[in-house]
């Protein structure tokens, strides 16, 4: 109904619009009716590009106050998250400053040199000096930017073996996703796609002649222990799925016929997050706002309390529900991951006998 | 159909001269100017298709499962009871996507103005060869059609994304897009390319051989070497996502497997083996972002020569323009796997595209500064077309720099398929490229109907739709830098991303005004074609040699000998003459220079 209501506004506004130009040119059919811009267009667009100006910076602030806390530009929850904020803000500054100044001087001057009748442009063609210093400029920074950059991707993408990390596969299909622990040698069993047995409940297709697999532990909600470097093995048995994990500033494919890894160590457990004053604002507001929506929510049977969770979501176009594809992380300290993994059945029990 | 009889009394010398019936002159015409007008229409019929079609998702996401009645009446039982299914919101998302950078910014852009400007602007009869291009429309025709008609398959139309990433665009079964939606999706395809390639071909052939005489290489205006640096582009890159969807068509259809590989879905293990679709997507954004710049590059053409014309100046830097379209063009080729980052190739590669992708700024800089450096101590003319492409700069600024975000391949592991990307491409090549493609035919409907547009409709719709624009995209980029992923159709499973919902009505709202406002454009567009004030033959006193054929169209272009050309295009203003222009055709004074050289 809102948005019939507001289709029949916007129509409304539009045709009252229709209607003042109507009258616009109807007024002007006693004066030349030229089709091409007269000094009085010329100023008035030349204004109307000091509005737009204003418009742009006024939208720019809107943002950056209204959306502005969305953003996770803070608040990571990885040991490369910092890292990475920072060159998001870095780049973020230099895009602002850049951005302010010639969209400035762009406007401006179709403001400043609206034309007028009777003055001529002046005739200027080329200026070596000028183009090289504005090649010269976004070389030099671009530099910057680019080895900044590759120095943080490498240090995010090379994994050190030797850190020990704790492997944990992401298994994806339309439209869940699993996780498997290597258990205690940290070594997942062998698993291809081909040797899944429905009938025995063994979904990711595990191999069950491989010792490996004897201890590995599969489960629906991801568990890490706090502080430990952990190394994702990704993999999907149908279709492309991308594990997305904002929070930690890691996403990676998960591709069908091949695995893929990415690895981050967690820094900030659930519970600490949740008493992050940030974190603690956004979730207040967010209950705000679907206290507004409460019948509505109600009736999805969701909760209308919202806690604050870390999330693996799906990130690549997979299917109808793509949009419901998701899956809890809890970030917890070892002991209460120790606890929990304990509680989780082994795979050679998870099956059907 | 007095015109005709009109332009023959001409038309004596031409030795291709025969006599026109109806279908010859205004259906399977093998002049330019009509073929030109033909990619116009069909491409703007396809944009209100794709524009309709962003307008329904958008009112999806802004008001979720919601039943609204213009999905009632415009999905019919892909919307049970008014509300969207989610099977329909990601074919809109895919088809939307497939229509705008294909069938509107390539073949509505490109089509319309490589044909209507290359013969014109160098002075050439026609096109190389008048049958190739007859061809390469009916063939665009006949895809659109193909892509239209598979909108109404019972399955649904291709829903895997514009990017139809196998496996999901590969299986039957992963999505119900994926049946015969998906196959006449490749088919259109397919017809599209060989109408993009033999169109793409004839540009370059006449662009290098039917110059007049006089008109070097640096003496083109920038619109032609846009247009024939595009042409370049698509030669070499589109064949690539000939051959991916060739590939992508034997396996769904022959069981191959060279994109597939160990697949269980709907309970069984199917036979495929060894392929990757890692391989796929090399092949696609090997096209896919080259294809960006195919999109670009001419909207940027049509920008310089009309900020030139308008701002009664020379455009500034000539040579480094031409320098950067080069540039441009070349980088674009090698900075595909940008697309790729987190896709699981190797993060080395990653590393040496993070390089080349930033490389790009820099002639993107120097062309942003270039234009910036024209208007200035101008003599600004506020045409719509001017307009336009003032604000195609704008959006290639705000758009580009959020590609120093993307292009670098760390920050593009949070931001990677988040409504930040949407937001990046859509201001970038999107918008600009849109602006581009008005500005050209608020400029160049008087050459192509012989009337005018009217300017206050113009000004409206300028107006209107950059505000929209920016209402739209603008704070896109937050509610994609809060991680909400784009292709979702409803958000509603996210209690995280409930602080996203106001902004995403208000984008919805500017979407809907902005689409509103489009018929501004289309009503002043096809009533001026009828009623349009007549035309002068050089309205704006452009330079350039279209402006010197006659306002009524006839094959051959010029009555008697085509103008010769004696400097470049971009005298505007130029010291020691008289009026602030001086037609390219007009000899050098005594003791006058050619300054630009």
């Amino acid at each position: 109904m809102t948005t019939l209501l507001i289709f029949i506004i916007v129509l409304f506004v539009a045709v009252a619009m229709w209607q003042m130009v109507k009258i616009f040119d109807l007024a002007q059919v006693g004066a030349s009716n030229n089709q091409v811009a007269t000094d009085k267009d010329n100023t008035f667009n030349g204004y109307m590009m000091i509005g737009f100006l204003i418009f742009i910076y006024a939208i720019t602030i809107a943002s950056f106050v209204y959306l502005g806390d969305l953003p996770l530009m803070s608040n990571s929850a990885s040991e490369h998250g910092p890292e990475l904020d920072n060159l998001m803000i870095i780049s973020m500054v230099i895009i602002f400053i850049v951005q302010t100044i010639t969209q400035f001087l762009l406007h401006y001057f179709a403001y400043k040199y609206k034309g007028e009748k009777g003055r001529k442009a002046l005739f200027y063609a080329d200026n070596n000096f000028l183009e090289a210093v504005w090649t010269v400029i976004p070389v030099i920074v671009l530099a910057g930017l680019i080895i900044y950059g590759l120095f943080t991707w490498n240090d995010i993408m090379n994994v050190d073996e030797s850190e020990d990390p704790m492997i944990v596969e992401l298994y994806a299909q339309q439209f869940n996703w699993k996780a498997r622990y290597g258990g205690d040698d940290n070594v997942l069993g062998k698993a291809n796609v081909r040797l899944i047995d429905l009938d025995r409940a063994n979904i990711l297709g595990i191999d069950e002649e491989d010792p490996n697999a004897k201890d590995d532990v599969i489960v629906t909600e991801l568990h890490l222990p706090v502080g430990r470097p952990v190394l994702f093995k990704m993999r999907s048995q149908d279709v492309l799925h991308s594990a997305y994990m904002p929070h930690f500033r890691a996403q990676m494919n998960c591709v069908p016929g091949m695995v893929t890894q990415f690895g981050f160590t967690p820094t900030v457990t659930t519970e600490e997050m949740r008493q992050n004053p940030d974190i603690q604002d956004k979730v207040a507001n967010i209950n705000a706002l679907r206290l507004e929506r409460k019948a509505e929510i109600e009736e999805a049977g969701q909760d209308l309390n919202y806690q604050f969770d870390y999330l693996l979501l799906c990130n690549k176009i997979c299917g109808k529900s793509h949009y419901n594809m998701q899956m809890k992380i809890v970030v917890e300290t070892q002991e209460e991951f120790d606890a929990w993994i304990a509680e989780q059945k082994t795979f050679p029990n998870s099956l059907n006998k | 159909m007095s015109a005709t009889a009109d332009t023959h009394a001409h038309d004596d010398h031409d030795v291709h001269h025969h006599k026109e019936t109806f279908v010859t002159k205004y259906i399977f015409s093998q002049d330019h100017k009509m073929i030109a007008k033909q990619y116009l229409i069909t491409g703007t019929i396809m944009g209100v298709i794709g524009v309709l079609m962003s307008i329904m998702f958008r009112m999806q996401i802004a008001w979720p499962e919601q039943p609204n009645v213009l999905f009632e009446a415009l999905l019919g039982k892909w919307a049970p009871e008014g509300v969207m299914d989610a099977d329909i919101y990601l074919a809109l998302v895919t088809i939307h996507g497939t229509i705008m950078v294909f069938f509107v910014l390539t073949a509505g852009l490109s089509g319309t103005f490589s044909n209507l400007l290359i013969p014109l602007q160098i002075g050439a009869r026609d096109m190389a060869s008048g049958f190739l291009n007859m061809i390469s429309y009916w063939l665009f025709f006949v895809s659109s059609v193909v892509m239209v008609i598979s909108l109404f398959v019972e399955a649904g139309p291709a829903a895997a994304g514009w990017t139809i990433y196998p496996p999901l665009s590969a299986l039957p079964m992963a999505q119900g897009g994926s049946g015969m939606g998906m196959t006449l999706w490749l088919v259109s395809m397919a017809i599209f390319i060989a109408s993009s390639l033999l169109g793409s071909l004839n540009y370059i052939v006449t662009v290098i051989n039917l110059r007049t005489k006089g008109m070097s290489m640096t003496r083109l205006p920038l619109t032609i070497w846009a247009f024939f640096v595009t042409a370049v582009i698509g030669v070499i890159s589109f064949p690539v996502l000939l051959s991916a969807a060739l590939l992508l068509i034997m396996d769904r259809s022959f069981g191959t497997s060279f994109f597939l590989s160990d697949i269980f879905i709907q309970g069984e293990v199917l036979h495929y083996q060894g392929g990757s679709p890692v391989l796929f997507e090399h092949l696609f954004w090997f096209l896919g972002h080259p294809e960006v710049y195919i999109v670009l590059l001419p909207a940027l053409g049509i920008t310089s020569e009309i900020i030139a014309t308008n701002s009664r100046k020379p455009i500034f830097g000539y040579r480094a323009m031409v320098a950067s379209i080069l540039a441009i063009a070349f980088l674009s080729t090698i900075v595909w796997g940008h697309h790729m980052f987190i896709s699981g190739m190797n993060p080395f590669l990653g590393s040496v595209f993070t390089f080349t992708t930033l490389l790009i700024a820099i002639p993107s800089a120097v062309k942003a500064f270039n234009y910036i450096t024209t208007l200035w101590k101008g003599n600004l003319q506020m045409n719509p077309a001017m307009l336009f492409s003032i604000g195609l700069v704008s959006t290639f600024i705000t758009g580009g720099l959020t590609g120093i975000i993307l292009g670098d391949s760390a920050l593009d592991i949070n931001v990677h398929d988040t409504y930040f990307v949407v937001a990046h491409f859509h201001l970038v090549m999107g918008i600009s490229a849109l602006y581009g493609m008005f500005a050209g035919i608020y400029h160049w409907f008087p050459k192509m109907y012989g009337r005018m547009l009217n300017k206050n409709l113009g000004y409206l719709h300028f107006w209107v739709t950059a505000i929209c624009a920016y209402g739209v995209f603008f704070p896109m980029h937050f509610i994609g830098m809060a991680g909400l992923p784009r292709r979702y159709y409803t958000n509603s499973n996210f209690p995280l991303f409930d602080d996203t919902a106001n902004a995403n009505v208000v984008i919805t709202m500017f979407a809907i005004v902005g689409g509103i406002f489009q018929l501004v454009f289309l009503y002043n567009f096809f009533v001026s074609i009828f009623y349009g004030k007549k035309a002068e033959q050089n309205p704006w006193k452009s330079n350039t040699l279209e402006w010197t054929a006659p306002v009524k169209h006839m094959h051959g272009n010029w009555p008697g000998e085509i103008p010769h050309v004696y400097r470049w295009s971009y005298d505007y203003s130029k010291p020691g003459h008289d009026e602030d222009f001086v037609p390219q055709n007009v000899p050098m004074k005594d003791g006058e220079e050619e300054l630009h050289h």
